[in-house]
């Protein structure tokens, strides 16, 4: 301790003590910091990235450019991450069949294995959301009130109550939640499609979105949520329930009524 | 007759049941009103059983109203709930909420009880809606009947606000965004707006006493005087005895149909029971304000796809399409975007209300009527009536317009542009085309009248030509498309004397006689063929 103190007015003890302080800083970094970094280094994740780069040039290059750079028919990619990629590619919106209002929902045209190559070599852009793991999105043992609770403070918005989707502005929308993969739901909390905001870790724990993924599935699911008052008329509310009470209830009461009239009493007709 | 009867044989011991009737006679006079009514003569058209409709299912929202409220708590004390709905478990509510969940979940019949109340309840309103349309549509609220029409008008009107008020207390998401919707309209009336909303709800929004207000409202208050209006709606029904459509042997002094007893007793008692069967049929089948899937209100909280339930989707759709205008001035607002259709609902439904009133003025016609129009031949009142439903069916589609541009694959934005443009211009293409429409229908049975009924048998003539063969109605089919009565405009006269002098004509006259004109004027009615004409037409020297 002594010979430190000595040094200590040592012309160069400042930048000693500058190299250090950038040393731990990035030693820190290089630590905590999200993942995805290491993703490059094993050699079959550097195949599924060259595989993936070749989908890529084929399918997503003319509107998101050659590198991912983004052109002005497609956003950047660079940052997007592989949940991203999983997703839009995953739910049949990537590649997109025409611009418009908004990128709807169709088949599914790649096979698992080779969305997960567009992943990796999108991930390889730049740092953004990884594709979740089943542990991550597994509703298993969450809270289906609490998720009720968050889903409508947080979805319910655009989704409707029970997630039978709603409008937004110019023809957007948000979509129905029905028949949406648990992975898919996560995803899109975690990366924010299109009009939806995104809810990364740090607004909304992985906790809390395993709760709404558990109230999504128990609201949507036919085997677990059986309907107890019968038909649901589509889950919208009073539109669709005051159509149905004006054509088959009103509409069977003025059939009946019109059977009635006509079967009268018939004594004094000859 | 039975007094003689009984001075000539006093021991004869009258049986138990002409026992209790002597009793009561002499205590309620029920002699006298069964010999009056029983025999009461009642048209038969299934037309007329509209308003039996709404009767019964008033009274079986009343039925199923009782027993629901044995089970409903209603308090906005907040409680977390235990029950056995397993999603809501643990959450926070009030006790309203809680005790609807247990109504639908643990209360034996509960559920299906609620439903059958709330399907009752829209199928109520919407059957008052197509009785005042058959109403109107055949003028049965001509004189002596104006009164009876507002009866039943009110009654259509504060069933709208019978419902508003059940809808909102099982205290749901839904529910309170409604009432929530309706304390912004309150909110932006203009000075006093602030202090009622305050005064309705005991302090702020939402506070702790809607819910039990509204319930002695939505029980107590608006149905008992919709009871009486209902009572005093019947009384006057009889006592004005029930409208028909003409036809031979039918008057304006006489009712031709069935007596009350037995065939009407029968009749209505067993359409009772359809009516009950059907509602409680739909009310098995399909689910109706699924408010465990809804969640507790919260002020914090709202969902897309919000409406109010189908007879308040006419205010709904006025405040969706109005542009959000405000004027600040001197440190106050004022929403206009609110206050604006705030103002046209009660106006639009109004219109509707004092039609009779604005008739009878312009037309001068003063007498009875018995004897239902047909709504070809009055064109102008059908014409006016299609434009009115026009601008309410717009206002629902506005009132929908998110789910109609999710289920259409359409722009929100461009339903509300619809609906703005054509809440004015639809009523004005549906009253010129309906009176298009009627005048050609009237051209049709003049045409009818006079050359008979198409055959479709094709005659060939010895010099060559093809002629259709009209056959002629027959009498009663002749007499049930020429019973109507065709009104002469009223006329202001000759404004300037033989002298030179001029009359003053007062400009309420002026209106009156000009919209007269255009009620019976020249063009917007088809003259009936006379007697005259039929017979020139009729007598055989064959010009078609």
């Amino acid at each position: 301790m002594k010979k430190l103190s000595a040094r200590r007015r040592h012309p160069l003890a400042a930048v000693v003590v500058l190299l250090l302080a950038l040393a731990a800083t990035g030693g820190l970094y290089a630590a905590f910091a999200p993942a995805d970094k290491a993703q490059a280094e094993e050699t079959s994740q550097s195949l599924a990235i060259e595989e993936g780069k070749k989908l890529y040039t084929v399918g997503c290059a003319s509107c998101h450019g050659t590198g991912g750079e983004g052109t002005t028919d497609g956003p950047s990619l660079v940052g997007v991450g592989s949940a991203s990629v999983d997703f839009q590619v995953g739910t049949g919106r990537m590649p997109a069949q025409q611009p418009g209002a908004q990128v709807p929902k169709k088949k599914v045209i790649y096979s698992q294995a080779e969305i997960d190559q567009l992943a990796a070599y999108v991930a390889s852009l730049g740092a953004g959301p990884i594709t979740p793991t089943e542990d991550q999105y597994s509703p298993k043992g969450a809270d289906v009130a609490k998720g009720g609770d968050l889903f409508r403070t947080n979805c319910a918005q655009c989704h409707n109550f029970t997630g039978k989707g709603g409008a937004l502005t110019d023809g957007k929308y948000a979509p129905t939640l029905e028949g949406v993969s648990n992975k898919h739901l996560y995803e899109a909390m975690q990366t924010g499609p299109q009009n939806m905001p995104s809810f990364p870790d740090g607004v909304m724990p992985e906790k809390e979105k395993k709760e709404i993924i558990a109230y999504v599935e128990t609201m949507n699911d036919p085997d677990k949520a059986s309907s107890p008052g019968g038909l649901t008329l589509g889950g919208l509310g009073p539109v669709s329930e005051g159509l149905f009470a004006w054509i088959f209830g009103l509409g069977a009461l003025i059939a009946t009524a019109v059977w009635v009239a006509a079967h009268t009493a018939k004594a004094k007709k000859s | 007759m039975s007094t003689a009867t009984e001075t000539k044989r006093p021991e004869r011991k009258a049986p138990a049941g002409e026992r209790v009737a002597d009793w009561a006679d002499g205590r309620l006079g029920i002699y006298s009103l069964a010999k009056a009514n029983m025999r009461k003569i009642f048209p038969d058209h299934w037309s007329f059983m509209l308003g039996e409709i709404c009767l019964y299912s008033f009274v079986i929202i009343i039925l199923t109203g009782v027993y629901l409220t044995l089970f409903f708590t209603p308090s906005m004390n907040e409680i977390v709930y235990h029950g056995s709905y397993v999603p809501m478990q643990g959450v926070r509510m009030s006790e309203a909420y809680a005790s609807t969940l247990e109504i639908s979940f643990d209360v034996r019949g509960g559920l299906l009880i609620r439903q059958i109340h709330h399907w009752a309840a829209l199928i109520f309103v919407a059957a008052m809606m197509v009785h005042m349309m058959r109403v109107f549509f055949t003028g049965a609220f001509r004189k002596p009947r104006e009164v009876n029409w507002l009866f039943g008008f009110l009654l259509l009107f504060l069933g709208m606000f019978t419902g508003f008020t059940g809808y909102s207390l099982p205290d749901d998401l839904l529910s309170g965004t409604g009432v929530r919707f309706m304390q912004g309209a309150i909110l932006a009336v203009p000075v006093v707006g602030t202090y009622i909303s305050m005064f309705l709800f005991g302090g702020e929004f939402p506070g702790h006493d809607f819910v039990s207000r509204f319930y002695s409202i939505h029980i107590l208050l608006l149905p008992g005087i919709m009871l009486g209006l209902l009572v005093g709606h019947l009384i006057l029904v009889v006592y004005h005895k029930h409208t028909q459509y003409a036809g031979p042997g039918r008057t304006e002094k006489n009712v031709v149909g069935m007596p009350l007893l037995p065939v009407y007793m029968a009749k209505a008692g067993g359409f009772f029971f359809l009516v009950f069967g059907i509602i409680a049929v739909v009310s098995a089948v399909a689910t109706l304000n699924p408010i465990w899937a809804l969640g507790p209100y919260r002020v914090d909280q709202v969902s897309t796809g919000a409406q109010p339930d189908w007879y308040m989707g006419f205010a709904e759709g006025l405040i969706r399409v109005m542009p959000g205008w405000e004027i600040n001035a001197w440190g106050h607002t004022l929403a206009l975007g609110v206050l604006i259709p705030l103002i046209a609902f009660p106006l639009v439904l109004g219109a509707i209300g004092v039609y009779p009133f604005i008739e009878s003025w312009v037309t001068g016609d003063k007498r009875e009527h018995h004897i239902l129009d047909r709504p070809r031949n009055a064109p102008t009142r059908t014409a006016f009536g299609v434009a009115w439903l026009t601008a309410y069916f717009i206002m629902l589609i506005g009132g929908g317009n998110d789910i109609v541009a999710t289920h259409f694959n359409l722009s929100i934005n461009a339903i509300t542009w619809f609906v703005r443009i054509f809440f004015f211009a639809g009523p004005v293409i549906a009253f010129i085309v309906t009176k298009r429409i009627c005048l050609g229908l009237q051209r049709r049975d003049r045409d009818k009248v006079l050359h008979g009924r198409e055959s479709g048998i094709i005659k060939r003539l010895p010099h060559g030509e093809f002629v259709e063969v009209h056959e002629p109605l027959s009498q009663g089919e002749l007499y049930r498309l020429t019973a109507h009565e065709q009104y002469k405009p009223i006329e202001i006269g000759p404004t300037v004397d033989k002298n030179g002098v001029e009359r003053k004509v007062s400009l309420v006259k002026k209106t009156q006689a000009k919209l007269s004109q255009s009620f019976y004027g020249e063009g917007n009615q088809i003259p009936k063929p006379t007697a005259e004409e039929y017979k020139e037409i009729t007598s055989g020297h064959g010009h078609h």
